[in-house]
């Protein structure tokens, strides 16, 4: 196995001012007077847009054969004395959470005004986007930990004083239940370094990479550490049953809030269960596997159920995120190539398809000044366009074959059935509802007779349909031709396995032979060569049969 | 005459430089009284807080000369008078850190005693007498010499408790403060005599050398006991924190800035020379003590803190938990350990004077309007008030890019390199439910309405003052590695006379 290396330095020192970027631009809000918001957003649009330039152009330069390999490395010592640094770099697997981050704030931020007070509302917008990034990029604990607590505070500011209803009450909670996450995370962080110190008889170090490869700790230990970790990653996500702030945050945030939110901010939970769970604690993950898998189908399930219930459009889409994220779970625990792929790839798609649903239902709210699905109807007569965008955002939510969402529930449903085939089978059930949950609302909302202001609610304005037209494109093109985007994580995902396989004893990778992501349409011949999975035959129709549920699901209730 | 000479005791040499910031500090103010007494009429009435300010400064720049001495051409630190003073990178660092305070807090103090019509200069004297008092605690090499410092330093701070003659609650605080306090000297000078009864001294060198040859070591723990209770009182942590709310609630906010920062250091002092490097021999003894201190401070300051309505209470309560943390880094038992608990003290005496300041200029005339209601909407009537104090109340929550944050991730750190795994899951959680506490007053100050609140005259003084807390705090979180450097360079050493 080759272990995971830095890549040459480039020169430019890409991701500090990928990180810097936003900060400048919020410093620079602080000083615009206050009398002038429209100077603040301009300034929140221009140093978002140079940050999704730099970002773009990152993913321009970004070595698709080496994507194993961190990548633009850049190092600086941050406190000599307890081995702690500034270590960032960007391999497969972070580089599309990069990517969306980068994208999504731009658009988040053009998408809709907050009101009142624009200047600290665009100043936090941006503190929060270099948090997310920062996140993204650290390759050294400390640095991961600082950037996951800070993006907190910004967003508690956004929710508590940009919010709708209850914002005070779900502000706090938001903050205090995932403080409560990472605080023990911090213990765990600091035994981990610790322990890997007298193991090792080196330096003390905080860098992920020289801890990850070297798996100096007892299993015992590790595990113990593990846990602290996940637990900090099952709030951040949200993993049933830590969900309870979510519906509240997502629901009671400003619209942009609630896009970044489900678009980035939940990802900062999943991509650590996979860069800070999977890779730096291999054995303890394999031996957690069952109990995450499980979590994971329940979560699917049961935010699939409750999204049901829900009266309250923007509460709809929060726990559909809770079902989503479920899937996101059951990929990355299935520990095999397709499903971290597909996990991987969910967490954009997610990302791509929530944020607009919640740029929709923020757009919705603005007209009707109600999310209540009861007071709405017919939309579609008096705002076609709308109808036309939401449909293709929700099919996308839905995972419509052809669209993006499709593409990461299928690999990562692949990916399970493989590993833990019982799991995927009852996971497949939450395809049929999310299917059941969004259509109903949509009928609700947009078909029927449209009565009074419903009658008379504006369509989408050109600004509204400029930035979802990138949205679309994004969810058309990732549903038609997502190889772009899987080779790209492929090599990190591969790496990401072999890692697991070559530091834990009794594990092998749970496979078909059509690995990876694009060739699922030739599943005839896979068979696994794990014993305790080797249920060769099933596998055909496991790979034919859940577009089938799905697409049959869709129609059924469409019509 | 010639036989008189020759009987008397030998004067002990003494480093003048070594002093210097401690005689600064201690003769300034005796000078001062007399020359405002002849002069007082015909200076402005800002001199007093003026010259405060200046003697604080000139302490600092004293200190830090002493302490460049030290990495040149004497050892890491040495003792003077007769092994009663210490001087080295521990002295001076807190001997700093209590210059500090008296800058910071002489500065705004001025316009809280105009705006309160108390203004006296003797405010200003005792306040550097006080810290003169700390300075003594922070050198003390001796125990008797702690026990000095430990009088001065808190007498001068019962009047000042005191000082707003018209407030009730202030006269309450200061007696309070004043019988609680002497029953806490009384616990140490018993423990100080029954050291001495034990190890036949009370210089703390002589101490650290006899205790690890004792027999019988039962006195020697009724006295250590007995010093935990003294200077556990001192720095406030639980048990012995039962005056805090009160005195803290009581007295002028000024007074309370000091109280938070100076005081504590002093106590902290004291506790952590005496038991980390003097009783180290002793360590497996005290260090269950110091655990128990620790969680009870950590958990009951954050539990109790919550339920509090007043925004001095509720600081008062995080100051004890605060001392919690600190004595998570003195439980360690390490040199790691004094250097978390020195940096975080050292954090914390900078957020601690930035929030009191906030506060007594939030209190408004009558220094009475400290509810937390009375915070509703200062982000709009105060935007960059609210701003910095939000900095400053994140900070104390352990948000990261703060001093406050780096703070607690050593004392964790220091407390899981040894094994108190159990200590660090305490003091985390108490952590989150402090946030609470903090976040209610950020909420109150940006989600409430406050529109109809008096208006806030924000002083340029007490201005500045916050504006250096808040830089400091920010600055060396982020760039961290200074402050990082100076705390493990200021580690005691108790050397013989």
């Amino acid at each position: 196995m080759m272990p995971v290396v830095l890549a040459a330095d480039v020169g430019f020192p890409l991701l500090p001012a990928l990180v810097a970027l936003p900060i400048i631009g919020a410093l620079l809000i602080a000083i615009v007077p206050s009398v002038r918001p429209d100077a603040a957003k301009a300034i929140a649009i221009l140093t978002s847009m140079a940050t999704a330039a730099l970002g773009v152009w990152l993913l321009w330069q970004f070595e698709t054969t080496s994507a194993a390999d961190f990548q633009f490395p850049s190092e600086q010592s941050w406190i000599e004395s307890a081995g702690i640094s500034w270590l960032a770099g960007v391999d497969g697997i972070s580089l599309w959470l990069v990517v969306l981050t980068v994208l999504l704030f731009p658009l988040a931020i053009i998408a809709v005004d907050p009101g009142h007070d624009e200047k600290p509302y665009f100043a936090w917008l941006l503190v929060l986007e270099a948090g997310c990034l920062g996140v993204f990029v650290a390759l050294d604990l400390f640095m991961f930990f600082v950037f996951f607590e800070i993006v907190l505070v910004p967003m508690y500011f956004l929710i508590a004083g940009w919010g709708h209803g209850n914002a005070k009450y779900a502000a706090m909670k938001f903050f205090l239940y995932t403080m409560f996450g990472s605080a023990l995370m911090l213990v765990g962080m600091l035994s981990l370094v610790f322990l890997h110190r007298s193991a090792s008889g080196g330096d003390l170090t905080f860098s992920l990479i020289e801890i990850a490869e070297a798996q100096s700790l007892s299993t015992n230990a590790a595990r113990w550490i593990f846990a602290t970790f996940a637990l900090a990653f099952a709030v951040k996500v949200p993993i049933w049953p830590l969900h309870t702030w979510l519906p509240d945050a997502h629901t009671e945030a400003p619209t942009a809030g609630s896009v970044i939110l489900a678009g980035v901010m939940l990802k900062l939970g999943t991509y650590g269960f996979l860069r800070f769970g999977l890779y730096l604690f291999p054995e303890a993950s394999t031996w957690a596997a069952p109990f995450f898998l499980t979590l994971g189908v329940i979560g699917i399930i049961y935010g699939a159920i409750v999204a049901t219930m829900q009266k309250d459009l923007k509460r709809l889409v929060a726990y559909s995120s809770v079902a989503h994220l479920g899937f996101i779970v059951l990929g990355t625990f299935a520990m095999n190539t397709e499903g971290i792929t597909g996990a991987l790839l969910q967490m954009v798609n997610h990302g791509i398809s929530t944020g607009a649903l919640f740029l929709l239902v923020g757009w919705l709210y603005e007209r009707r000044h109600t999310r209540m699905i009861s007071e709405l109807g017919g939309l579609q007569k008096s705002a076609p366009v709308f109808a036309a965008f939401f449909t293709v955002v929700m099919l996308s939510s839905i995972g419509l074959p052809g669209l993006n969402g499709f593409v990461g529930e299928f690999l990562i449903l692949t990916g399970t059935f493989v590993a833990h085939r019982w799991w995927a089978v009852a996971a497949t059930t939450g395809v049929i509802l999310a299917a059941l949950y969004l259509l109903w609302a949509y009928q609700r909302v947009f078909h029927g007779p449209a009565e009074g202001e419903n009658a008379e609610m504006e369509d989408l304005r050109v600004k509204e349909i400029a930035v979802l037209v990138p949205f679309v494109a994004a969810i058309v093109f990732m549903g038609i031709f997502p190889k772009p985007v899987i080779e790209r994580m492929e090599p990190a995902v591969d790496a990401l396995v072999a890692h697991i396989e070559f530091h834990v004893d009794d594990f092998d990778e749970p496979v078909t032979q059509n690995r990876g992501g694009s060739g699922w349409a030739d599943a005839e011949d896979g068979h696994s060569k794990d014993g305790e999975n080797d249920h060769g035959d099933s596998d055909d129709h496991g790979d034919s049969d859940d577009p089938e549920d799905d697409s049959h699901a869709g129609e059924e209730v469409d019509h | 005459m010639r036989v008189l000479l020759q009987t008397s005791v030998d004067i002990p040499s003494i480093d003048w430089g070594g002093l210097s910031p401690l005689l600064i500090m201690a003769g300034a103010p005796l000078i001062f009284l007399t020359l405002w007494s002849l002069l007082g009429d015909r200076l402005p009435r800002r001199t007093p807080s003026l010259v405060t300010a200046l003697v604080g400064v000139a302490t600092i720049v004293a200190a830090a000369i002493q302490w460049g001495r030290l990495d040149g051409d004497l050892p890491q630190g040495f003792s003077t008078v007769a092994g009663a003073y210490g001087v080295d990178g521990f002295s001076m660092l807190l001997t700093c850190l209590i210059a500090v305070a008296v800058t910071l807090t002489a500065l705004f103090a001025h316009d809280y005693l105009e705006r309160e019509a108390i203004y006296s200069a003797e405010f200003f004297v005792l306040l550097m007498l006080s810290a003169s008092g700390g300075m003594v605690m922070a050198g003390a090499n001796d125990l008797i010499v702690l026990f000095l410092g430990v009088e001065v330093l808190s007498i001068a701070v019962y009047i000042l408790a005191a000082s707003h003659a018209r407030r009730v609650e202030s006269q309450e605080a200061g007696l309070k403060y004043f019988v609680l306090g002497a029953f806490a000297s009384a616990f140490l000078l018993y423990g100080i005599a029954l050291m001495y009864g034990a190890t036949g001294s009370t210089n703390l060198a002589h101490i650290r050398d006899a205790i690890g040859g004792l027999e019988d070591r039962g006195l020697a723990f009724g006295a250590m006991a007995l010093l935990l209770v003294g200077l556990g009182f001192k720095v406030a942590a639980v048990p012995f924190h039962a005056w805090t709310p009160d005195v803290y609630h009581g007295s002028p906010s000024p007074v309370v800035s000091f109280m938070a920062s100076a005081v504590k250091v002093g106590g902290f002092a004291g506790l952590l020379r005496v038991f980390n490097v003097s009783l180290g021999g002793l360590a497996d003894d005290w260090t269950p003590m110091l655990f128990v201190l620790a969680c009870l401070s950590m958990v009951l300051g954050a539990v109790v803190g919550i339920v509090q309505d007043n925004v001095k209470r509720m600081l008062a309560y995080s100051s004890i938990s605060h001392a919690g943390f600190i004595l998570v880094g003195a439980e360690a038992a390490t040199s790691d350990g004094m250097s978390a608990a020195l940096y975080y003290l050292t954090a914390y005496t900078f957020i601690a004077i930035g929030s009191f300041a906030v506060i007594s200029v939030v209190s408004g005339q009558g220094d009475a309007r400290t509810s937390i209601r009375d915070f509703d909407g200062l982000a709009k009537r105060k935007p960059v008030l609210a701003l910095g104090f939000t900095i400053l109340l994140l900070a104390q929550a352990g948000v990261p890019f703060t001093t406050g944050f780096l703070g607690k991730f050593f004392v964790i750190g220091a407390a899981i390199e040894t094994k108190a795994y159990l200590l660090a899951v305490v003091a985390m959680l108490s952590a989150v439910v402090g946030a609470f506490l903090y976040l209610r007053i950020v909420l109150a100050m940006y989600a409430n309405d406050g529109d109809d609140r008096p208006a806030i005259d924000v002083p340029f003084t007490a201005a500045f003052t916050i504006a250096v807390t808040v830089l400091f705090t920010v600055f060396f979180g982020v760039f961290a590695d200074p402050l990082v450097d100076l705390v493990r360079d200021a580690l005691p050493v108790i050397a013989a006379g």
